[in-house]
């Protein structure tokens, strides 16, 4: 993890060098707008007790979209990401000032309650957390406590379904009453997808889903992303930065809790205007 | 290249120089544990082989068999049997005229005494009881096993030391003489101690039990889990889930920590000082000593909770919370399932320790003389502990073997317990 000087002298005259290439600035780069926004942030600040996490960070999420989030560790990817559900609240200390709107109301202006934007907005944590019961209670559990299903058929059905889209229905169906903690990783992680789908949001964040599994299930659960992009709009935090290519449509780099830059993955990745973006997906960093 | 072998083999020399004394210290400090350990079982094994050495023996009691004629004169002269007049009879006068019966020739005053003596003075108790139950036996002649007195049932279990001149011993020539004459007609058997087990206290030890101590026990340990668990419990979820963490729940966590540590005498003058004298509770009451055992036990269960609650992983509480449950949810139906083992298991573990308490019982009045079995949380009543600190301080040798079989049956109580807390433990252990 570098700072900016960090980019050797002669590499920054390269940069500067390649015509329309931005030097340092303290705003972000790229388009941070989206025509059809999900969720909107406007000069979003962190804080952890004293320290400042995240630095004035503004970015809309496109419906039915994917948007990745790549940086070097500690670059406050993770945190901004909490901020979109309000994790951070569980957090002792963090403070979270600036406006973030789904769909026109404020979430932390009292414009709509913790619980229900928590289950409007799921999310998929790092490491696999399936509750330790069973697959089926691990989904229903969710529509339960939100009043989602009118009967023990309903709650079935929903749970058929999560499970289906999140490609687990044909490995789990024969042991629905079985234990989720006795699943394999990458089976948990889809099982914690299923969970987070099963209360039907309409943005699921995902914070590193795939950092503690093998390849086979990463490639089944960057499957996953594509397909549930159709119904959700997706954030996806990631270490891999072919990950995000291989799954998002735009892609924000964060640096030292500021957004840097931002825009369709493509141009991201084959043609950075920033010159810390370029330093990080090249690999000179990060 | 030369240079550097010449450097490794200088390493491997250095490293084998010291290689003996490394392993020497490491057989050092396994003989060390070892010992400790050896140690401490020799110490626990020396414990109980001398708890069961002296205690078994209390589990049986010498039983006497009497010729008995229910004389009907003596139980109902006016040829009433009304449940009144039958309990008001002597009934100690029959047991004395069948002692007379078997043998006629001890007619001196003093030495009749003696003979009398021989029986317990519970066994009246006996033989009107069984003739209460069925007056039919009035002006019938039977059969009857009564309970000894403790000094024949000392003998008969070879407690006491004949070598020694009669004037030291609590058995005199003419009793042995008398006992030797009972032996020989069958009439002394050792039977299974039931009374052990149905009695209170007692100042006659063939008579005492420890069922009014038992029922002391229980009732006060009920009150105190009644109490303890569930302010113990809540007190926990809210310092480990819900509060801040400022100075002022510091200061909370400190001074609980603090109360772990505190003599339990000093719960015991607290109880003294607010639940009897502020608020005028009756002294040596099972409620009163559940609420000093609670206040005792709190501390322990707080901590053993919050323990429970921090091994909690906070994946699980982000998992619930990102579904959306509230946080009452999220401990309801997450945190709370998953840390209730180490909860439960440091509850039994502050019973357990509640159980085996006197010291605080002791300022509460709970070390009175109490004959009545306690029915109700209200009944003054002792506890285990306490009955074995009395019957320890009692003089009679019959009382030392009683002693011991207390304290086996409340080591029973706290092992127990223990493997509850274990079992538990085990049963409801999950994995992430």
């Amino acid at each position: 993890m570098n700072e900016t000087s960090a980019a050797t002298p002669g590499l920054a005259e390269e940069t500067e060098a390649a015509a329309g290439t931005v030097q340092s600035t303290d705003d972000t780069v790229g388009e941070i707008y989206v025509d059809d926004p999900r969720m909107t942030c406007r000069n979003v600040d962190v804080y952890y007790g004293e320290k400042q996490a995240i630095f004035d960070v503004s970015l809309d999420i496109g419906k039915n979209q994917v948007i990745s989030m790549i940086g070097p560790s500690g670059c406050g990817k993770s945190t901004f990401l909490r901020c979109l559900n309000r994790m951070n609240d569980t957090i002792d200390g963090c403070r979270v000032t600036g406006q973030i709107k789904m769909d026109e109301q404020d979430i932390y202006d009292g414009g709509l309650d913790v619980v229900p934007l928590r289950a409007s907005v799921g999310m998929v944590f790092q490491k696999p957390n399936p509750f330790p019961k069973s697959i089926y209670d691990n989904i229903a559990y969710g529509p339960k406590i939100h009043g989602l299903s009118d009967n023990k058929e309903h709650l079935d059905s929903i749970v058929e379904t999560s499970l289906q889209r999140a490609g687990l229905w044909e490995e789990a169906k024969d042991r629905l009453d079985q234990p989720g903690t006795g699943l394999s990783g990458g089976q948990q992680q889809r099982l914690c997808i299923a969970r987070a789908i099963a209360v039907s949001p309409e943005v699921i964040l995902m914070d590193e889903p795939c950092s503690a599994l093998d390849p086979i299930a990463t490639a089944k659960i960057e499957e996953l992303i594509d397909e549930l992009r159709e119904r959700f709009t997706i954030a996806i935090v990631t270490h891999s930065m072919q990950q995000a290519a291989r799954v998002s449509q735009r892609t924000a780099y964060f640096h030292l809790g500021k957004l840097i830059e931002v825009g369709e993955t493509d141009q991201i990745f084959t043609s950075p205007r920033h010159k810390l973006t370029e330093d990080y997906i090249t690999g000179r960093f990060g | 290249m030369n240079n550097q072998q010449q450097q490794h083999q200088k390493t491997m020399d250095r490293v084998q120089q010291g290689l003996d004394r490394r392993y020497r210290q490491e057989r050092h400090f396994r003989w060390l544990g070892m010992g400790a350990i050896i140690l401490g079982l020799v110490f626990v094994s020396f414990l109980f082989i001398t708890i069961i050495s002296n205690g078994y023996t209390a589990f049986q009691q010498t039983y006497v068999k009497l010729d008995v004629f229910y004389d009907p004169e003596m139980i109902a002269p006016v040829g009433e049997t009304n449940p009144q007049v039958l309990s008001k009879a002597d009934y100690g006068g029959l047991i004395k005229a069948s002692m007379r019966d078997m043998f006629p020739e001890v007619t001196n005053r003093r030495e009749k005494k003696v003979l009398y003596g021989l029986i317990s003075s519970g066994a009246s108790y006996e033989i009107r009881d069984a003739v209460m139950n069925n007056p039919e036996l009035i002006g019938t002649k039977g059969e009857v096993w009564v309970v000894a007195d403790d000094d024949f049932d000392m003998l008969i279990k070879g407690h006491i030391d004949l070598r020694l001149p009669e004037s030291d011993r609590r058995i005199k020539d003419n009793q042995l003489a008398w006992i030797h004459d009972l032996q020989e007609q069958d009439r002394v058997e050792k039977r299974f101690n039931t009374t052990f087990f149905t009695a209170g206290d007692s100042r006659e030890p063939e008579l005492s039990g420890i069922k009014g101590a038992a029922y002391g026990s229980f009732f006060t340990l009920l009150i105190c889990l009644v109490l303890a668990f569930p302010i113990g419990v809540a007190a926990a979820v809210y310092l480990e889930e819900f509060a801040p963490k400022n100075r002022w729940t510091d200061i909370i966590e400190v001074n609980i920590n603090n109360l772990a540590a505190v003599p339990s005498i000093v719960f015991g003058l607290l109880g003294l000082a607010v639940f009897i004298n502020f608020f005028g509770l009756p002294r040596s009451v099972p409620l009163v000593g559940g609420l000093v055992l609670a206040l005792m036990t709190l501390p322990t269960i707080i901590i053993a909770s919050r323990a429970a609650l921090k091994s909690v992983p906070p994946s699980i509480r982000e998992a619930a919370l990102g579904v959306g449950a509230s946080p009452m949810q999220t401990i309801t139906h997450h945190v709370l399932p998953l840390a209730l083992p180490g909860m439960l298991t440091g509850t039994i573990i502050g019973m357990a320790q509640a159980l085996g308490e006197t010291a605080p019982l002791l300022m509460i009045g709970m070390v009175a003389f109490i004959v009545d079995v306690p029915g109700s949380v209200m009944d003054p009543s002792a506890v285990l502990p306490v009955q074995i600190y009395l019957w320890a301080d009692s003089p009679e040798r019959a009382f030392v073997e009683r002693t011991s079989a207390a304290i086996m049956i409340l080591l029973a109580f706290l092992i127990s317990m223990n493997l509850l807390a274990v079992w538990l433990r085990k049963k409801f252990e999950r994995r992430w």
